[in-house]
């Protein structure tokens, strides 16, 4: 009888599992994020809660529970009430074929890179959602701007991920990560070119700084999420740094190996990685001022998508001469 | 130059354009502001800055006081235009210097003295529903006492 | 059919980027600005109609509350007009010591700007933490000086409020390098950065004729490239006596706007140096009677942070001043703000707006 329902309760406990996981890095990131802006800046950031601050994201996420949940006056109802969602579950559902180790991964899709960007690229319908239904013009300006500016820093995060996959010869995420055992893609000279092409447009694609226009604290005050509250708040926030996961993730599998490691291959350093990615995110996070509009737009299709159209170029060449 | 060959010269050109004149500052006639203060920023005094401009109550009549500041010779004049209560309108100073335009409506604000040619003549300062004009020596509003003057 | 719609936007009083509580009415074109309207007033304590129930001792906190980021330059500026009204002499050593708390004030207040506008470009704090931990230091100084951090209530009609306490110009002697290593770090977070430079450079342009004709004084003039200074130009205190340059920009935009007060803090860092140097002995506190029934009336302008402060005080020989006016800086800079920024999009106008560097305190008075 049990062994019947054995599939289905394996099935439910990854979910769990995968779910508990995004909770916990997001919470972790956070707190991270604030120790390290607070390193940046002279200060000691959260010192209260835990030893040095560890449990203040627990505090935070308890009070954002319980807080009220506003709705403004002439809100578009339904699309307000979904757009977190949208935000939130794309990146949960990336995790399906994220490579933690080498037989760790809940599935390994023959599409899997492909899949990924796919599916996060969701978020940018959320994110116009969200800055549409919240009758803001604030967060109507946010919203507009996000969504030209994730669709434009598509292009050249695909022909970077392009690169890798010509290299590797497959788009499964597994098989990228065992094309690199002689080694490590990033230290190849036009996968290296990918890689910081990589890092910037996935920069932009998750709204940091120097492309944290849609949210442009200083100009938008708080730009797409500025009307909402509570718990729909804590999900824009949870969906930001699982994102930021996500792409740092998505960086160590493409370009730094994966859960190889010098040791035995593992999920520790698949980890590592990622989060190295993300403590360098976060240091240009806290040191650079913002880019504008305009600025941003033409950088992404006057530099960065004809440095990456060539790049594949190159490595087709590279490709066919080596045979 | 300094302040008496600039009054000299005021004088040569507007015979009477100067009601009074003492030795801190001249009072002009209102009719004739704009046409010497004209010749004062074009000419060769170079009067190029409305440093300030601000009024006085004189209670049965409000002083407008202009700061004119040449960089060039470095001199500060001081014009006054004295308004009788019944009849608070004078020509506004934005053609000339664009820095009267809310200098301007701060004195409309504050002592209610009407500029007339000023491009956007609100309150500045106060709410615009307000009807009194609070530096008015006979300001009177619940709670606000002056005090007995020693 | 596509409609076509202007977006206006209501920038303000509560928003991160105005400065306290400015209010603008934006007019947009998509986010191109086609009409910007600043709504000002809403830090109104009316101060100037209060001076008229208070005698000059008394008002003299009240001047600390206009430009709070400057309270010591206010100071300085009403103790000037009523020296000069009264004709009141002013012994060396107070002159002396009033110019050293005035730059150091100056400093303190243009680390303040440069960090607030880095702030505005998006360099979310990093910045503007730097610039407080060294303005902590200054703060400090006067808080051994006078008891106070903010509003400093430090000088007095005749002198100054008391001589520096001992071991104070031990600390201001070790400020001084201080402060000049903090600032080459800071600059480097800033001044070659790439976007900030992208940012700043050609927006918000204020041309000479532009700024004077609206009467923008300080440094945003200087950064349109017109050398004026009233502590060269028109001494007032020992100015006189020491070196210093008078930092100019060239095109008179923003990026011009902040790197003349970077300049300018070195500069202050050279007149404080001098002055220190220089200290004559004596007593610097106000020997006058405390009474001042002036009968006349005087307008002095004195150089602040901000730019050129005016006090406009009308006596009719009782104790409280008949009117007094105050000419704040920010006023007329911030006048010039809606000619700057039409054409521009949001985020330059934020740029523009930070680079004036306006204080809502005395704009509003």
């Amino acid at each position: 009888m049990i062994a019947h329902y054995l599939p289905y309760l394996k099935l439910l406990l990854k979910g769990v599992c995968v779910l508990s996981f995004i909770a916990v890095s997001a919470m972790f990131l956070i707190w991270l994020e604030r120790k390290v802006s607070a390193k940046v800046q002279n200060r000691l950031g959260p010192m209260i809660t835990g030893p040095h601050g560890s449990l203040q994201s627990i505090a935070d996420t308890v009070k954002l529970l319980l807080k009220e949940n506003i709705v403004p006056s002439g809100a578009d109802r339904l699309t307000w009430w979904l757009a977190p969602f949208f935000v939130t579950v794309p990146p949960v559902t990336a995790f399906l074929c994220m490579p933690f180790g080498p037989t760790f991964i809940v599935r390994d899709l023959n599409v899997g890179i492909l899949f990924i960007c796919s599916i996060t690229s969701i978020c940018v319908l959320g994110i116009f959602m969200a800055g549409w239904g919240s009758n803001n013009k604030y967060s109507l300006l946010g919203g507009m701007r996000s969504a030209a500016q994730i669709i434009s820093y598509e292009v050249p995060l695909l022909l970077s991920a392009l690169v890798v996959i010509m290299e590797a010869g497959t788009l499964s995420m597994q098989g990228i990560v065992h094309a690199q055992e002689p080694c490590w893609f990033f230290l190849k000279p036009n996968l290296f070119v990918a890689f910081v092409i990589y890092l910037i447009s996935a920069t932009a694609e998750v709204n940091r700084v120097p492309f944290d226009i849609p949210e442009a604290e200083s100009e938008l005050v708080a730009g797409y999420h500025t009307e909402y509250s509570g718990m729909k708040f804590a999900m824009f926030f949870v969906a930001e740094y699982t994102n930021l996961f996500i792409i740092s993730a998505v960086a160590a599998s493409l370009f730094l190996g994966g859960w190889l490691g010098p040791i035995r291959p593992s999920a520790g350093w698949f980890l590592l990685k990622a989060y190295v990615v993300i403590a360098f995110l976060m240091w240009i996070r806290w040191t650079l001022p913002r880019v504008r509009m305009d600025q941003m737009m033409s950088f992404a299709w006057k530099v960065l998508t004809p440095v990456a159209l060539l790049n594949v170029l190159v490595t087709g060449w590279l490709l066919v001469a080596k045979g | 130059m300094d302040i008496a060959s600039v009054i000299q010269r005021i004088e040569e050109q507007f015979p009477c354009a100067i009601a009074e004149k003492t030795p801190g500052w001249i009072t002009l006639k209102k009719e004739s502001l704009i046409p010497v203060f004209h010749c004062l920023m074009t000419g060769p005094e170079a009067f190029i800055s409305l440093h300030c401009l601000t009024a006085v109550d004189r209670k049965d009549s409000v002083e407008v006081v202009y700061h004119l500041f040449s960089y060039h010779h470095k001199i500060m004049l001081t014009v006054k235009v004295l308004l009788p209560n019944v009849d608070l309108t004078i020509d506004s100073l934005t053609p000339l210097w664009d820095a009267a335009n809310w200098l301007e409506r701060e004195v409309f604000d504050l002592f209610g003295v009407k500029f007339s040619g000023h491009p956007d003549m609100r309150r500045i300062l106060n709410p615009d529903h307000w009807t009194t004009h609070p530096l008015r020596k006979d300001f009177k509003q619940d709670g606000f006492v002056p005090r007995p003057v020693k | 059919m596509m409609e076509y719609e202007e977006l206006i936007i209501n920038m303000g009083p509560q928003h991160p980027s105005t400065h306290g509580v400015l209010y603008l009415e934006l007019k947009l074109d998509g986010e191109v600005v086609l009409d910007c309207r600043p709504n000002i007033g809403y830090l109104h304590r009316s101060i100037e109609k209060i001076a008229e129930n208070r005698s000059f001792v008394q008002f003299m906190p009240f001047t600390d509350r206009l430009d709070y980021l400057a309270s010591m330059n206010n100071n300085l500026g009403l103790c000037l007009t009523v020296e000069k009204l009264m004709n009141i002499a002013v012994s060396p050593r107070a002159q002396y010591l009033r110019v050293i708390i005035a730059e150091l004030n100056r400093i303190a207040s243009h680390l303040f700007a440069v960090s607030t506008f880095a702030q505005d470009l998006g360099a979310f704090a990093t910045p503007l933490f730097y610039a407080l931990r060294d303005r902590e230091k200054i703060i400090q100084i006067f808080d051994h000086i006078c008891g106070q951090r903010l509003t400093y209530n430090y000088m007095r009609v005749g002198g100054v409020s008391g001589d520096l306490p001992a071991g104070v110009d031990a600390l201001i002697k070790e400020y001084i390098p201080y402060q000049r290593k903090m600032l080459d770090e800071f600059e480097t977070l800033l001044t070659g950065n790439v976007i900030f430079c992208a940012r700043s450079k050609n927006i918000g342009v204020l041309s000479k004729e532009t700024a004077i004709k609206y009467g923008v004084t300080g440094p945003n003039l200087r950064a349109s490239g017109y050398k004026w200074d009233l502590r060269k130009d028109e001494p007032y205190l020992v100015y006189d006596k020491f070196d210093f340059d008078i930092p100019t920009g060239e095109n008179g935009d923003s990026w011009d706007r902040y790197i003349v007060r970077i300049r300018e803090i070195r500069e202050s860092l050279k007149i404080i140096e001098q002055a220190l140097g220089g200290l004559p002995e004596g007593d610097p506190v106000a020997k006058v009677n405390k009474v001042f029934r002036p009968n006349g009336e005087t307008y002095m302008c004195t150089e602040n942070p901000r730019g050129e402060l005016g006090f406009y005080i009308v006596g009719d020989g009782n104790i409280f001043p008949y009117r007094l006016k105050i000419r704040a800086p920010s006023f007329s800079n911030l006048s010039v703000l809606s000619a700057m920024v039409k054409g521009l999009n949001i985020s330059d106008t934020v740029c523009a707006l930070g680079s004036l560097d306006i204080v809502m305190g005395e704009i509003d008075r």
